[in-house]
């Protein structure tokens, strides 16, 4: 049909050389701008496919000479990111964490990367303001600590963890099951349960009560304390305040002296690197308990018997 | 298809190409006010971010400065926040109203005189003529083949096209940053790769608008003179040719040959000459007149030469050329400009002055944002009382460092006290010392006793202890746990 080609006089273009009943077709040729971005899209194509990776083989894409990937790029990023907060992070990680709250940039700083790291590792059982869970775990925002609220405690119950089986230095404590393992009977529960909402001023003094007491003296004050304001060092509650972890009325109290649950803790020291456990420490301590360093004296004093406690004899 | 081919049965084009201006150097009143505005225009636009105003240590120096980087927005002793950009707003509602009482009372004039297109194109054009002499030489060298001659003239007047063009958008940038900084910042390398950028786009768009589109500006590209025609009314100044004593035309010659055919018009095309949107002023007001009365110049000019008065083409109303046409006299000028429209623009004008100057006396510059923290909504604490935490956001847009006072009302034993602060020190009241010019964010923990409502509304207030007692207060909530939740002890 080639030979039926001609250019048709009105338009000027060359006919196909098709022709139906009279009726030609015209073939018109693609606008040039057209053609010269395809021939632009295909060098693009080309030098694309030799700079960055892109032909799919059995393990990975070829690589490109560029050697770029979208992993490179984040690490990339990531390294900026970490070179940007080199200069704080070093401040932090040099400045020993009783000395945090002189220096109140630093601190924000902590705070700040605290929270992101709280976010992270904590509001699994702490909840995301810090306020815990009722029953399961305690509320880090209250005035009252188990362990001990000031910086240097909470950095160690952090790095440490509480009732961990993987490390020395761990926390540790244990309230015997009183019930469980028929140590009181029944009744003589009962009394306790009645000393104890006496002494948190919840219930009047009763016989109950009094016999509870004596009770008390000899299996609780202890840990506890004689008027049962709890020991840190320890780990055991205040039991004459507001605040209870597992409850303070009669039935959660027996339950608790019956089986004490003995909460446990993750040790963070190995997970995290230092300055992140710093910075949740700084964090926690911001949320409205933290609570002022003991003095120097009482430091030293309490020093041996802390490591005591801390089940390091 | 029928193309507009078709239909005029030729090739017509439906572009108009540019007609070149070439204007001749013209003396008079007006191009000596020309003159005077242009200084007084350019002098602002490239002096004012070099003038220092003095603020103290915490804000800078510079009288003009749009802080892009920092959010403010600083004019002499003016200091605006972006929560108070309607001022802005203000401003440019005050600069439209302008443009309306000034083309209400005296036409476009904007236009003729301070309209930056006008400005660089006058500008340009006194280029043109040193570079390449008067109208008829500008001509003759436009028309003329490219000569050795040809191609230097044209090399030096596009160098300093460019040179005016790169200090232009160069002065721009100074209203951005330190003026002194940025400048050698500029030189050495060393300023953001914005300022470059910006400098870049002005000097190119400086360069076209000004050396080449001129008047195409104003008469295709410009919305404002399109509106102006809709603001104008017989009434209006305009630059008028008195037709009915120009016509019918004729020169001195013929004029002398045949006393009284001839108006005073001697046809000598000078209005034409001079005209820098090389329109022809004599066929009536039209678009593309930006009433700068060069013509008004040139005519005089010739009046005066050829012994007939002044004032063939002047300023005038619609109205006044129709009132002498018809023997009588035009209004005083004091009538023309003092009528009810300009006198409601004026006042509406300077209503909205006087309103933002009463706000801007009256402003606060300390105020105060309460967030209540709801993760816990409610802490329970050792003894019983019950603590809610906020996060107060307290803006001092004084530039000084100052001391304020926070004070809760509406919660009985309320105790406040702040992350620097404890319970056992907490009180009634906290004073907090607040960094100039910034917001500072402070954690507020409050504690009341456990009895009362689930939810109690009470204020939270900050007042300045230096003298300037104004503060904010913010009306939030107290949570406590609900009754049926409270078990004792809980």
């Amino acid at each position: 049909m080639a030979e039926d080609k001609r250019i048709d006089e009105v338009t000027g273009t060359a006919t196909s050389g098709h022709e139906w009943d009279g009726i030609e077709e015209l073939d018109t040729p693609m606008p040039r701008w057209w053609l010269w971005s395809l021939y632009a899209t295909i060098i693009w194509g080309i030098v694309y496919v030799i700079l960055y990776p892109a032909w799919p083989m059995i393990r990975s894409a070829t690589e490109g000479t560029l050697g770029w990937s979208s992993r490179g790029q984040l690490e990339k990023e990531l390294a900026a990111e970490a070179q940007r907060r080199a200069p704080i992070v070093n401040a932090i990680a040099a400045t020993p964490i009783a000395e945090l709250p002189a220096r109140p940039q630093l601190m924000q700083a902590a705070i700040q990367g605290g929270g992101a790291a709280f976010r992270v590792h904590c509001v699994q059982c702490h909840g995301a303001g810090g306020a815990g869970v009722k029953k399961l775990y305690p509320n880090l925002t209250d005035d009252d600590w188990l362990w001990g609220g000031d910086l240097a405690a909470i950095h160690y119950t952090i790095t440490n963890g509480i009732r961990n089986p993987d490390v020395k230095t761990t926390r540790i404590s244990q309230m015997p099951a009183f019930g469980r393992d028929g140590i009181l009977d029944a009744r003589q529960i009962d009394d306790l349960v009645s000393h104890v909402r006496v002494i948190s001023r919840q219930e009047k003094p009763s016989a109950s009560s009094a016999r509870g007491a004596a009770l008390f003296s000899a299996n609780c004050a202890v840990c506890h304390g004689a008027g049962g304001e709890g020991g840190r060092s320890v780990g055991a509650p205040k039991l004459t305040d507001a605040i209870w972890l597992y409850g303070g009325d009669r039935a959660s109290l027996t339950a608790t002296i019956n089986q004490p649950r003995n909460g446990v803790m993750p040790h963070w020291g190995e997970r995290l690197d230092p300055v992140t456990i710093k910075m949740l420490a700084a964090y926690v301590y911001s949320l409205g308990g933290g609570e002022k360093a003991p003095a120097p004296a009482a430091v030293a004093a309490a020093a041996p018997e802390g490591q005591g406690a801390d089940g390091q004899p | 298809m029928a193309s507009p081919d078709d239909l005029t049965g030729g090739k017509t084009s439906l572009y108009a190409a540019r007609k070149a201006v070439y204007p001749k150097r013209v003396d008079g009143r007006f191009r000596r006010l020309k003159w005077a505005i242009m200084a007084v225009t350019l002098a602002i636009y490239y002096g004012t971010p070099w003038i220092r105003w003095d603020r103290g240590p915490y804000a800078p120096d510079q009288a003009v400065l749009v802080d892009l980087a920092h959010r403010r927005f600083y004019m002499f002793q003016i200091e605006i926040w972006p929560h108070e950009f309607y001022y802005v707003a203000g401003l440019l509602i005050m600069a439209g109203i302008g443009l309306f009482l000034v083309t209400s009372a005296v036409g476009r004039a904007w236009c003729g005189y301070a309209c930056p297109q006008t400005v660089w194109t006058d500008l340009f054009q006194h280029v043109d003529r040193l570079v390449d002499g008067d109208r008829n030489a500008q001509i003759r060298l436009a028309q003329g083949p490219w000569t050795a001659e040809k191609i230097g003239k044209r090399a030096l007047k596009y160098a300093i096209y460019l040179t005016i063009a790169f200090w232009t958008g160069g002065a721009w940038i100074m209203y951005f940053a330190d003026a002194p900084t940025l400048t050698h910042d500029f030189w050495t390398g060393q300023a953001a790769p914005v300022a470059y950028g910006t400098v870049a786009v002005l000097t190119a768009t400086t360069f076209v608008l000004g050396g080449f589109m001129r008047e195409q500006v104003c008469i295709y590209m410009c919305p404002w003179p399109r509106i102006q025609t809709a603001m104008m009314d017989e009434k209006s100044l305009l630059v008028t040719y008195r037709e009915w004593r120009g016509e019918p035309r004729g020169s001195t010659k013929k004029a002398m040959a045949h006393p009284g055919a001839f108006g005073d018009c001697i046809d000598c095309n000078q209005c034409v000459a001079v005209c820098p949107t090389g329109i022809d002023i004599r066929e009536g007001p039209q678009i593309g007149c930006i009433t700068c009365a060069l013509c008004i110049d040139a005519c005089d000019g010739v009046m005066a030469q050829v012994g007939r008065p002044r004032g063939l083409i002047d300023y005038c109303t619609l109205e006044d050329v129709a009132a002498e046409k018809a023997g009588g006299t035009a209004r005083p000028v004091r009538k023309t400009l003092f009528r009810p429209r300009t006198i409601i623009y004026f006042s509406i004008w300077c209503a909205i002055g006087a309103a933002m100057l009463f706000t801007l006396g009256q402003r606060t510059r300390l105020d105060l944002a309460v967030q209540h923290e709801r993760s816990p909504l409610y802490v329970q604490l050792s003894d019983g009382h019950i603590r809610n935490n906020y996060t107060l956001k307290l803006r001092n847009m004084e530039t000084r460092p100052r001391a304020v006072e926070v004070t809760v009302s509406g919660l009985k034993d309320a105790a406040l006290w702040t992350e620097e602060g404890s319970r056992d020190k907490a009180a009634q009241r906290i004073t907090l010392t607040l960094a100039p010019d910034s917001v500072t964010r402070v954690k507020l923990f409050v504690a009341a006793p456990a009895a009362g409502a689930a939810r109690q509304d009470f204020t939270i207030a900050t007042r300045g202890l230096d003298g300037d007692p104004r503060g904010d207060s913010e009306t939030i909530q107290f949570d406590r746990p609900p009754a049926d939740n409270q078990e004792p002890g809980q």
